[in-house]
């Protein structure tokens, strides 16, 4: 399966996601639409953690953490926010 | 409510099965299903929540910006660690003092009623001076140090500062081949391992969840702080600082010993899943709850209850007949010499090679039940009187360390040897309840005591070609 | 004098535990399950004259990713059927934290809903309207914080209408798409003749539908203990059954 948009692993920090895929079967996508991660959702990229990954997102009012294994299965395409405004 | 009867039980359930297989084998079945319940919360959310300041929701958040950031995260990390260390040792020294002056004065009546009713030497020794000592030496060196520890710690964990260090810290387990959310179950494990046992159920993968409990000894418990903390004050510092200086200093030394924990944990996790236990880091997400103020009052009062009942019970549970099992192996001579001395000698020539003596590999093989009981029974093995002796004044427990000829050293491979020796029997109980294998539970003790073997031989030998000592 | 049974169940972070702590004071104990043996804590609390144990469920985000403690939470409510399943959420973020609801609410009515958090909400600006959500779920809704207490009689009101019986409400439907109440349709029948009549059939036919092997394994293992067990009527809690 492919999805359209840019994986979240690549958005910049403060950039604002729409939810368009995620590639990922199992229990690990259930856990994620659990989370909120599901396709129509707005994401927000809160912050790299010290070391570099995980990153934390803003999704559904929650603060969730995923390393770049699972967040660069998940695609969106940006709606908003970013560094510059 | 009657059941209508099954139809052929089992293998009824799996035709179910087979039905189901065949009918969600259609389509895209699964997702919708999802979706379904997805849509109508969002329906319901969207109908019947109004978000009036969409800013101000994220303004909980706002103190992740210092507490996770890439200057400030390791900095606020270590600092925390060590004021909530430095919190403990100020706060513990008096009220320790204080309760072992109180079991002195009550055991100089005991003493007294004993004699009134001219009860034998060895009854006096085996109940007073082995039972009540062991006891009380244990409340008051545990108690104090616990009760504060505990209490600042929940505070820190109902903030909801503990996942962020997980966040922060994810990187170095994740290289090193485990879990996110051993962090946390580290942070149980300042607590208790034999709980932070249990507390590794919060990780899912089998594989990642063994690595948590095979290294969770590396954290120092609630049963090694004392030792710890006594050890450090006593031998690490040099002799003219004092005050406010010298807690300091101490807190700082605990910290470097839990970092070699930390260091530790991380190789062998590293190790071990290169070995025995490859396989893929498994799925990752972890949740960063919104700060919310403790409920400071309450959350005190809850882990001061808790920790102080654990305390005591362990402290009659284990350390009394601990007391008792020492003082009759301190009392009954055999050639000339009592069974404690001779164990010791035994293990003396060993012992050396590490930088101890066989006293302190004694203390350590008698304190399997409870890391709490190892100083004590240490310090009575050293009194010629066969009795554990009050912790009363540090001087004069230094002063018995340095007639035995102990140096920096020694105290500090004693330290080493605390941090990373097998976990109490407690642990290793529970670590073969939860992995229902006598194989793991083995090698969560064999493990470890390799690695303390090691490192406090390679520590000794160097210090000894170097000439420091 | 009746006792009833409440179990709490709630995504982690809720205040669950909050709650659990205020209603059940000191008198809590650490209780082990029939069946997997997960340790969490189990108390007691009165309430006009009715007594009430209260189970805290692991704090879960969700009853179908098949995490141990997920299970757990899942066979708890299933088959030790609960007088009360109360679900406790986070006023500020309720829409991740009414899925965990809605999946409860399709397993049985007989439950509360208990949007913890709600001085925090409002100083934050969210407005709920309690009566759209208790009217489309079909159960009573409280709002309450439980750590400056607030609301915690209107909740307790709730919980004693829903397990004296005062309030009923039949499992909630969700109604999917065309398929899969079709697949559902054809399978509930035989979920029925196959478990009987005691568990939610709609439900297990759905999770059977979503391939949900797990709670297979834990119905075959349930029915076949009950088996044992049938003659005795020794069902309920206390049953400890090891592994």
């Amino acid at each position: 399966m492919t999805v359209a948009g840019t994986p979240l692993s690549e958005a910049a920090n403060g950039s604002i996601l729409r939810i368009t895929g995620i590639d990922v079967q199992g229990v690990l996508r259930r856990r994620l639409l659990d989370l909120g991660f599901v396709v129509g959702n707005a994401v927000e990229v809160l912050r790299r953690s010290p070391l570099g990954d995980p990153v934390a997102f803003r999704v559904s009012n929650t603060t969730i953490a995923l390393r770049r294994e699972e967040s660069s299965l998940i695609y969106g395409e940006r709606i908003g926010g970013g560094r510059d405004e | 409510m009657e059941l209508q009867p099954a139809i052929n039980g089992e293998g009824a359930l799996d035709s179910l099965r087979t039905a189901a297989k065949k009918l969600a084998d259609k389509g895209s079945i699964r997702d919708e299903i999802v979706g379904g319940i997805y849509g109508v919360s969002a329906e319901i959310c969207s109908s019947a929540v109004v978000y009036r300041d969409r800013k101000k929701l994220g303004s909980t958040y706002k103190l992740d910006n210092i507490v996770t950031s890439r200057v400030w995260g390791f900095p606020i990390m270590l600092a925390g660690l060590g004021l909530v260390f430095w919190i403990t040792i100020a706060g513990a020294n008096y009220p320790s003092s204080w309760l072992a002056s109180l079991f002195s004065f009550i055991e100089g009546y005991l003493t007294a009623g004993f004699t009134a009713l001219h009860a034998p030497a060895w009854l006096h020794g085996v109940l007073v001076l082995g039972l009540y000592r062991g006891t009380s030496s244990v409340i008051s060196v545990m108690l104090p140090p616990m009760m504060i520890f505990f209490p600042v710690f929940a505070l820190l964990e109902n903030f909801g500062y503990l996942p962020r260090v997980a966040f922060n810290m994810d990187r170095l387990f994740k290289k090193s081949g485990g879990h996110g959310k051993q962090a946390l179950t580290m942070s149980m494990g300042f607590g208790c391992n034999a709980a932070a046992i249990i507390s590794t159920r919060i990780i899912e993968s089998p594989r990642e969840r063994m690595l948590a409990i095979l290294t969770n000894n590396f954290v120092p418990c609630n049963g090694r702080w004392p030792t710890l903390i006594l050890l450090s004050s006593m031998f690490m510092i040099g002799s003219a600082a004092s005050g406010a200086f010298s807690t300091l200093a101490t807190a700082l030394v605990l910290m470097g010993i839990v970092l070699v924990g930390i260091a530790v944990t991380l190789t062998v996790s590293w190790v071990l899943s290169r070995t025995a236990l490859r396989g893929v880091p498994t799925h990752y997400t972890l949740e960063l709850p919104p700060y919310r103020r403790p409920q400071i009052f309450k959350t005190i009062l809850r882990a001061s209850k808790e920790k102080s009942l654990n305390v005591l019970t362990r402290a009659i549970v284990v350390a009394a007949p601990a007391g008792i099992i020492t003082w009759i192996l301190g009392n009954v001579m055999v050639s000339g010499d009592s069974v404690l001395n001779h164990m010791a000698a035994f293990f003396d020539p060993f012992a050396s090679l590490l930088g101890l003596d066989g006293f302190i590999i004694m203390a350590f093989i008698l304190g399997l039940p409870a890391n709490e009981i190892v100083l004590p029974i240490l310090l009575m093995g050293y009194m010629s009187s066969g009795a554990m002796v009050d912790i009363d004044g540090l001087g004069g427990i230094k002063d018995i360390f340095l007639g035995q000829g102990w140096t920096w050293l020694t105290a500090l491979n004693m330290m080493l040897f605390s941090l990373l020796h097998y976990p109490c029997g407690t642990t290793l109980v529970n670590i073969y309840k939860e992995t229902k294998s006598l194989k793991w539970a083995v090698l969560s003790a064999a493990i470890p005591l390799g690695i303390a073997v090691a490192v406090t031989f390679a520590v000794a030998q160097a210090a000894r070609l170097l000439g420091w000592v | 004098m009746s006792k009833f049974t409440v179990a709490f169940a709630g995504n982690p972070n809720t205040g669950k535990s909050t709650l659990f702590n205020l209603l059940t004071g000191l008198r809590q104990h650490t209780g082990n399950w029939a069946g997997k043996t997960v340790i969490t804590a189990e108390g007691e609390f009165t309430h006009n004259g009715h007594t009430y144990k209260a189970v805290d469920l692991p704090g879960t985000y969700s009853l179908y990713s098949n995490s141990a403690d997920e299970e757990a939470a899942r066979d708890y409510i299933i088959f030790e059927q609960p007088d009360v399943t109360l679900v406790v959420l986070d006023a500020t973020s309720l829409e991740r934290n009414l899925n965990l609801a809605l999946q409860v609410l399709e397993i049985t009515g007989r439950a509360v809903i208990c949007i913890n958090l709600i001085d925090e909400a409002r100083r934050l600006g969210i407005e709920i309207d309690l009566k759209a959500i208790a009217k489309r779920l079909g159960v009573p809704v409280a709002a309450i914080s439980a750590r400056s207490e607030i609301g915690i009689k209107q909740l307790l009101d709730q919980i004693e209408r829903v397990a004296t019986g005062a309030v009923t409400a039949p499992p909630l439907r969700i109604t999917y798409s065309e398929e899969i109440e079709q697949g559902i349709a054809e399978l509930t029948p035989l979920v029925e003749r196959t478990v009987g009549s005691r568990y939610p059939a709609r439900w297990i036919a759905l999770r059977l539908l979503d391939g949900d092997d797990s709670l297979l394994a834990s119905l075959k293992e349930h029915m076949e203990r009950k088996e044992a067990a049938s003659s005795k009527e020794v069902l309920g809690h206390g049953v400890t059954a090891c592994h």
